[in-house]
């Protein structure tokens, strides 16, 4: 292997390796910041030997030696080690660690299934409520995803120095606030695991959100945030909610090549080219979807959103979509999870199942909607609406409206190129993607 | 991206014997559930003997002729595959890279590691709209 080719495998290894090894140590060593210094000092001896002495045959368990044996030595040697022997009372092989490192190899060998629980452990502390929603996510990029400080600030569009701090905070946040390093139990599992599911989410559709002229970084979140979900789905395979993401994403992800024209331009649900649509992470969505409700979870907020994107999925054109069914998902939707981008989606898909009136009386309720003041969507649809019932100056304003509140220069000309024609039979433009 | 991951069949899988002893089930379910744990498993298959299947020669002559299986050459024949997505081809190359071996340990056999195309990677034809259309009926 040449010395280059010899630093891309080593790359590759520590994606693949760092979250595990990261998870591990921390559970020595009750702290992730000090985790993953000392993981990355197992990276840059991996560095040193490897390309003379060559790969090792499971890299993985390499990296995960020395970086143990370095956490060991550190909380021998450390100050750590008189404050951290109290708190760590409860977890008996920990004790061990400091005494007997021998007594926790044997033990490793015999847990290695812990590995999946130290992981858990991982993501639920990167995903504390102690944090902000920022630091969360630049945090579980960084120790789950295995991302470069630079590959984080790339795909959020922000400088590094601004990433590299967040995750230092991060980092003290978590030690100051004396942040246990485990799984929550019981009441508190529901609340901590929505959190880790809502980050998730959130790195999903800042890639979903990608254009055209991005860095490639950008759209790669998607993948990032797929893998992620499907890696807590594994670690936590009887929570619904955690499926009902994961099909979510998969069904969203499907749509990835039909969302933008050859120009990068975005295409609507409604009109975009289904042949275009993946359909085998379509397939994988809908298992994850059928596992989600026979966990018992139809009714949870992401199961929700993944049976309306399973809608439009299973229908093989836009003509053939289910709306009596995607009206019946919204209204369990807006029971569940209620706001007003919700009781909006309602209305247009009302409108597409039994007619335009009937959307309108909906639509007309959030007009005084104040989180929807400036949400152009709003009188978008509701211009769709009065065009199909022929009020066609009504229509104009509405549309001229939407025009005005959009920062999206091809929406705006959408809009204006409907103001000037209504009246003209013209499909309805649903909100979402 | 995504890579598959193939065994090339042996005389064993051709004639459909399967390891005496669990251990290689074992290191192949070990194995897929690393892939699943780290997120990067789509799917995978083992494929039934070609002795089951069949092949149609087309000719110059725009012939066809139906050749039933089993085909000489069992090292040019799959056995099963298993599909991952990853974020490069070092990462592709370090998953098939612990891949065991295929026959059991100390027995000869070829794993082969081939990329897919996405669907951008294609230059755009009618036919090949077409084709995805078709695609796009299957769910």
């Amino acid at each position: 292997m040449t010395h280059a080719a010899t630093h891309r495998a080593i790359e590759a290894v520590w994606r693949i390796e760092s979250a595990k090894v990261i998870a591990h140590v921390a559970r020595l060593v009750r702290d992730v910041g000090v985790a993953e210094e000392l993981a990355q000092d197992a990276l840059v001896s991996a560095l040193e030997h490897w390309p003379e002495a060559g790969l090792p045959d499971n890299p993985g368990a390499w990296l995960m030696a020395t970086a143990k044996n370095r956490a060991l030595d550190r909380l021998r040697a450390d100050a750590l080690h008189a404050r951290k022997r109290d708190e760590l009372g409860a977890d008996a092989d920990a004790l061990q660690a400091h005494v007997v490192p021998d007594f926790v190899d044997a033990l490793d060998a015999a847990r290695q299934d812990d590995i999946g629980d130290d992981l858990l452990r991982l993501v639920f502390t990167a995903c504390h409520p102690v944090l902000s929603t920022d630091a969360r996510v630049a945090l579980t990029l960084r120790l789950l995803g295995g991302l470069t400080t630079d590959e984080i600030a790339r795909a959020f569009l922000v400088p590094e120095p601004t990433i590299a701090q967040r995750i230092v905070r991060a980092k003290r946040t978590l030690a100051e606030a004396q942040v246990p390093f485990e799984v929550p139990r019981a009441d508190a599992l529901a609340p901590r695991l929505a959190s880790v599911l809502e980050v998730i989410y959130l790195i999903f559709n800042e890639g979903y959100s990608a254009t055209a002229g991005d860095d490639w970084m950008r759209p790669a979140l998607c993948a990032e945030a797929l893998r992620l979900g499907r890696i807590v789905a594994g670690l936590v395979p009887d929570e619904p909610e955690a499926h009902g993401l994961v099909a979510l994403m998969e069904i969203q992800a499907s749509r990835t090549h039909a969302r933008t024209d050859a120009q990068g331009r975005p295409v609507l649900l409604m009109e975009q080219d289904r042949s275009r649509w993946d359909p085998l992470l379509i397939r994988r969505g809908l298992a994850a979807l059928a596992r989600c409700e026979a966990l018992g979870g139809a009714r949870g907020p992401y199961a929700l959103q993944a049976a309306l994107a399973a809608c439009h999925a299973r229908a093989r054109s836009a003509d053939a979509t289910d709306w009596a069914r995607i009206v019946a998902l919204y209204e369990v939707l807006a029971q569940v999870a209620p706001s007003p981008v919700v009781e909006l989606n309602r209305a247009v898909a009302v409108g597409m199942a039994f007619g335009p009136a009937a959307a309108l009386t909906i639509v007309d309720t959030l007009h005084a909607e104040p989180r929807l003041a400036s949400y152009h969507w709003l009188p978008s649809v509701r211009g769709d609406l009065l065009a199909k019932l022929g009020r066609g100056d009504e229509a104009r304003t509405e549309f001229e409206r939407a025009a005005a509140m959009t920062r999206n220069v091809r929406e705006r000309e959408l809009l204006l190129e409907r103001a000037r024609t209504v009246g003209d039979p013209a499909l309805l433009r649903p909100p979402g993607r | 991206m995504r890579f598959m991951i193939i065994v090339r069949a042996t005389p064993d899988t051709e004639a459909g014997i399967f390891p005496a002893d669990d251990t290689l089930m074992a290191a192949m379910a070990s194995y897929h559930e690393a892939l699943a744990q780290a997120g990067v498993l789509l799917d995978a298959a083992g494929l039934q003997p070609s002795a089951k299947g069949w092949q149609i020669h087309h000719g110059r002559d725009g012939s066809r002729r139906v050749v039933d299986g089993p085909f000489a050459e069992a090292k040019e024949l799959i056995a099963g595959y298993t599909l991952i997505q990853v974020r490069s081809r070092d990462e592709a190359m370090e998953w098939a890279r612990r891949f065991p071996a295929p026959m059991g340990a100390g027995v000869e056999a070829v794993v082969e590691v081939r990329q897919l195309y996405e669907l951008d990677d294609l230059p755009p034809t009618e036919s090949l709209e077409r084709m995805r259309q078709v695609e796009a009926a299957r769910p």
